[in-house]
C-alpha cells in the first residue's frame, strides 16, 4: 500500500471510525480441508453442511461489488476443495472483484497454475509454514511441504509472477526467515509473514508455537531491514512499540477497515476471532452483507475510540495501540490490557499472575475428530504432551 | 516522474475509486495496488480529470488553491507513478 502524500489528518483516524465498506476482507468459502495443520485459526477439517451455496456466494459476489470491494481474500479450511471454487473465482473477477486466495497447493495443477497465471484479478498464496520438510510438516502435516514448493514451481513454470509465500511465523521456523526469502525468490513469489494467533486451535499450541520474545526482537529487526519487500498485513503492528513502526497501518483493522465471512456466512470482525463476542451478524440476514458492515452493534463499539485500560499510561501506546484484541481475547487477558507479546513483557507478567485461567474457545470446531497428523512424529516433537496441555486450558 | 500539469489525465482504465470520508481508495486491478486519497478535495481533482482539459483546469475546478497547487501537483505525480491516473491520449 501506498500513501499519498496530502494534507490531511491522521489517515489512521479515519480508519479507526471506519469506513464505507472494509478494505480488507477474508472469506473464508469452506471449513473442509485436507489437512489437520495443528495451528488452524478456524479449526477447519469438516466441511459445514449450512456451507453458502454456489448461488449465495454469487450474490455475496454482486454485494460485494456494489460496495466496491474491489478484492477479498478467500481462505478456508482449503478453498479450493470446494467443487465450485474456480466458478465463483471466475463470477468473482468477471464482477470486478478480485481475488487473493490462500491455499495448501494441493489442487494447483499445470493447467490450473496456466489459467492463474493468464489472470490479472487473481492472486495465490502458498502456505507453508517450515522452510525444510521437517520443521513444516510438523505442523502442516507429512507431506505439505512436497506439495507447497510444488505449486510454487507449477505457478513459477507457468509464469506467474509475484505470488505470494504465506508463513505463519512460530518458535520452531523463525531461525528460516533468510531460507524463506531465498524459496520466495528462487520461485519468483514474494514473501509473506504473518503473526501466530492463538485462535482456533492455535489456542492448542500458542503457549509451544508462539516466539519467545528474543526470537520477537530478531523477527523486528529482520523486518524493519527488508521494508516493504516482505510483506506482513499489518500483522506485526504489536513490534512496533521497540521504535520504528514497520510498515502498514499500525492499527487493529477488526470491524473498521477489516472483517471476516465464515463459509456459513457468518461475519466477523476479523479472521482471527471466530467467536460469538466478535460476531458482527449474518451475511443471510435481510439487508445482507452491506448491512452487517454499516449497522452491527458490534462494529459499530469498535468504530468508537477505545479505552486503553491498563495501557493508557504506557509511553508506548500510541506505538502498538494495545495490541491484538483477539491475541488478547483467545489468551484470556482483558481486551482493555496488554497484548500476550506485549514487547515490554507486560502480557507475560499478567498470563503469569493470572495463572491457570479459563480461556475462550471458539465459536465453532470443524476439525475431523480424528486428526490426521501421524502419532508416531509427535513423540519427537515439541507438541508431544499436547492433549494434557489442552485438557489443562480447555472448557 | 514529474506531472505535466498542461495535459489531460484521466482515472488509469484499470483503476477503481471508492469514495470513504477522507477522500478515496484507489485500487489498481492489474498491479492489485491500493493507494489512499487523503483528502476529499484531492478526490475532486481526481473526478474532475475526465472532463477537463488539462491537469491544472482539474485542479481548479476541484477548488485547489495556487499556493496548494505544488502539494496537489505531487500528489497527482505520486498517484501517476503508480498508474492510478493516466496521461488521456
Amino acid at each position: 500500500m501506498t500513501a499519498i502524500a496530502a494534507p490531511a489528518p491522521r489517515l489512521v483516524d479515519h480508519f479507526e471510525s471506519g469506513l464505507n465498506a472494509p478494505i480488507c476482507l477474508t472469506w473464508e468459502l469452506t471449513y473442509a480441508c485436507n489437512l489437520a495443520c495443528v495451528h488452524c485459526l478456524s479449526s477447519s477439517g469438516r466441511r459445514d453442511p449450512r456451507e453458502l451455496s454456489t448461488a449465495e456466494c454469487m450474490a455475496l459476489v454482486d454485494e460485494f461489488q456494489l460496495m466496491q470491494i474491489f478484492y477479498v481474500n478467500i481462505g478456508g479450511g482449503e478453498p479450493t476443495v470446494r467443487r465450485d471454487f474456480w466458478e465463483i473465482l471466475d463470477y468473482a473477477t468477471a464482477h470486478d472483484v478480485g481475488v487473493k486466495f490462500s491455499t495448501n497447493g494441493s489442487r494447483i495443477t499445470p493447467e490450473i497454475a496456466a489459467r492463474l497465471a493468464a489472470s490479472d484479478y487473481v492472486d495465490v498464496q502458498i502456505s507453508l509454514d517450515g522452510a525444510t520438510a521437517a520443521v513444516n510438516d510438523r505442523v502442516r502435516g507429512v507431506g505439505s511441504y512436497a506439495t507447497a514448493i510444488r505449486a510454487m514451481e507449477r505457478l513459477s513454470d507457468a509464469g506467474f509472477e509475484g505470488f505470494k509465500v504465506s508463513v505463519v511465523v512460530t518458535r520452531e521456523n523463525v531461525g528460516q526467515l533468510d531460507d524463506f526469502k531465498a524459496i520466495a525468490d528462487r520461485h519468483g513469489a514474494q514473501l509473506r509473514l504473518t503473526r501466530l494467533r492463538p485462535s482456533g486451535r492455535g489456542a492448542d499450541v500458542w503457549d509451544e508455537l508462539h516466539p519467545t520474545a528474543a526470537q520477537q526482537r530478531q523477527l523486528y529487526g529482520w523486518l524493519l531491514e527488508r521494508g516493504e519487500e516482505v510483506l506482513t498485513g499489518d500483522s506485526f503492528f504489536h513490534l512496533a512499540a521497540y521504535g520504528d513502526p514497520l510498515p502498514g497501518l499500525n492499527l487493529c483493522g477488526a470491524g473498521r477497515v477489516v472483517c471476516l465471512v465464515d463459509p456459513v456466512g457468518d461475519v466477523y470482525a476479523c479472521p482471527f476471532a471466530i467467536h460469538d463476542a466478535f460476531l458482527a451478524g449474518n451475511v443471510r440476514s435481510p439487508g445482507g452483507f452491506a448491512t452487517v458492515w454499516r449497522e452491527s452493534e458490534l462494529f459499530q463499539d469498535l468504530r468508537k475510540p477505545q479505552t486503553s485500560g491498563a495501557c493508557l499510561s504506557c509511553s508506548q501506546y500510541d506505538a502498538c495501540r494495545g495490541g491484538c484484541m483477539a491475541a488478547k481475547f483467545f489468551t484470556g487477558l482483558p481486551l482493555d490490557g496488554p497484548d500476550p507479546e506485549c514487547v515490554l513483557g507486560r502480557g507475560e507478567s499478567l498470563l503469569d499472575l493470572l495463572g491457570d485461567r479459563e480461556v475462550p474457545r471458539p465459536a465453532a470446531d470443524h476439525s475431523r475428530r480424528k486428526p490426521s497428523r501421524p502419532d508416531r512424529a509427535c513423540d519427537e516433537s515439541p507438541l508431544a504432551g499436547l492433549e494434557v496441555h489442552m485438557s489443562r486450558k480447555g472448557s | 516522474m514529474t506531472i505535466d500539469l498542461e495535459r489531460p489525465w484521466r482515472v488509469g482504465r484499470q483503476v477503481a475509486v471508492r469514495p470513504e470520508p477522507f477522500g478515496a481508495l484507489a485500487y489498481h486491478f492489474g498491479t492489485r495496488r491500493l493507494s489512499f486519497i487523503k483528502t476529499r478535495k484531492l478526490l475532486a481533482v481526481v473526478q474532475a480529470l475526465a472532463e477537463q482539459p488539462s491537469g491544472r483546469e482539474a485542479c481548479r475546478v476541484a477548488g485547489v488553491s495556487d499556493a496548494e497547487l505544488p502539494t496537489y501537483a505531487r500528489a497527482l505525480e505520486t498517484l501517476a507513478g503508480s498508474g492510478m491516473i493516466e496521461e488521456a491520449t
